[in-house]
């Protein structure tokens, strides 16, 4: 279908992105749009303004500062998957922008429209909680920073509130024992997860489920046993222990939890954690 | 809302609604070689190149390509860019109705440029994003892969 009519402005700076916003009845913030435009040619949703951020130079690329990355929230997937600096110290990010849907829309998507979008099947959010990000936020009340831990509420829904937008990822570069692991049981490559996996293992690990829940969820328990030393068979049975499963069109709870299983096992084999 | 781009090597000015889809812009102005299909991403028929990219006709505005460059299968047809691509597609019948060889032309010319010697696993994940409802999917793939060969001197 083709989307309602709405009104556009292409603002360059973020201070003029979110002055709009306020001054809008109804508006969203455009980034790739590889979501949202879908949304309105699907008539999901209908918003009176689109607020263009795409030229806001402020909002992209890469950047060390200190010790931490700093990731501008227009960043597209296809920059981040060639970015340097992202090979060198967020390996993570790398192996999980191969399964962000397909060439086409990667070129497009970006980093900060999947975490705002919060889709509860999507790799970017799991990778931003397994790599302890921060997310900072601006809008009509100033700036403020959200640890990823708190970002994520539910099914699309996230700690933004009306008209504040996501303007970077800030991440610590990892210590160097600090190795990454990722795995995704989809049903065609590119797809949405069926059930997918984002850790950081090391002295304080983090396993991170996405696809399994209404939210990217740790594997606490898991992630303790890992602590402890505890063979690789044993973490694997720990994989969705205190974690509220939810199923889908793709599988019920159970096949979930047999699928989290699985992929652990697994990445934990790919680690050489046996 | 009045936009230009740089259309096929020509700079074109047009005025737009903001809610019109690139795809249906192109459509409008007689380049019908890209196609509309889902309307959601899904299927690939609208891929078009913007900035040198490939990307979804439909997931774009044309307000948002205000100011870039954007190639369709038109472009690239005259240019002799995709050629060999056309021809090796018409030889190996890599295509039925055609719904979806704009879209797997741009996107099998996209990955020649990345990847110049892709195997077929390669192929098959670059188009994974192009759905070909008459499921030629094979005949596809083999016409990519001696393309591949044959640009990479064989």
């Amino acid at each position: 279908m083709k989307p309602p009519a709405f009104h556009y402005v292409r603002p360059e700076t973020v201070a003029e992105a979110v002055a709009a916003h306020a001054a809008a009845g109804d508006a969203r913030y455009l980034a790739g749009g590889q979501s949202l435009l879908a949304t309105l040619n699907l008539r999901l949703d209908s918003p009176d303004l689109l607020i263009d951020i795409s030229r806001i130079a402020a909002l992209r690329g890469v950047r060390r500062e200190g010790d931490q990355i700093v990731i501008g929230a227009m960043t597209r997937h296809v920059e981040i998957a060639a970015d340097p600096l992202v090979s060198r110290y967020l390996p993570l990010l790398v192996q999980a922008v191969g399964h962000v849907a397909h060439p086409a829309i990667r070129n497009r998507g970006t980093i900060g429209g999947s975490l705002a979008l919060a889709d509860p099947a999507a790799e970017m959010p799991a990778c931003a909680l397994a790599l302890s990000a921060n997310l900072e936020v601006a809008g009509p009340r100033g700036t403020r920073t959200v640890a990823a831990d708190d970002f994520f509420r539910g099914t699309y829904q996230t700690a933004l509130t009306e008209g504040e937008m996501l303007t970077a990822i800030v991440i610590p570069i990892p210590d160097s024992p600090a190795r990454p692991g990722f795995a995704e049981l989809a049903r065609r490559k590119g797809d949405y997860a069926m059930t997918g996996l984002a850790m950081m293992a090391g002295p304080a690990p983090r396993i991170v489920w996405f696809a399994l829940s209404d939210r990217p969820v740790r594997a606490l328990r898991a992630e303790a046993a890992l602590v402890e030393g505890k063979g690789a068979a044993i973490v694997a049975d720990l994989a969705t222990a205190g974690i509220f499963v939810t199923g889908d069109q793709n599988a019920s709870p159970d096949v979930k939890r047999h699928y989290a299983r699985v992929l652990l096992a697994r990445a934990l084999k790919d680690l050489g954690l046996s | 809302m009045k936009i230009a781009m740089t259309l096929n090597g020509e700079t074109i000015e047009a005025e737009v609604e903001p809610r019109q889809s690139l795809v249906d812009f192109l459509r409008g102005l007689g380049l019908t070689g890209t196609h509309s299909g889902c309307e959601h991403g899904v299927c690939g028929a609208c891929s078009v190149r913007v900035g040198g990219q490939v990307v979804r006709g439909c997931l774009m505005l044309a307000v948002q390509a205000d100011g870039l460059t954007v190639d369709t299968v038109e472009g690239l047809s005259q240019s002799g860019e995709i050629a060999d691509l056309q021809a090796a597609f018409h030889r190996l019948n890599a295509l039925q109705c055609g719904f979806c060889t704009a879209g797997m032309l741009l996107t099998a010319q996209d990955i020649l440029a990345t990847n110049p010697v892709p195997s077929r696993a390669d192929i098959r994940e670059h188009l994974s994003g192009n759905y070909c409802r008459c499921t030629g999917y094979q005949a596809i793939v083999d016409a990519v892969a001696e393309v591949a060969v044959e640009r990479s001197g064989g």
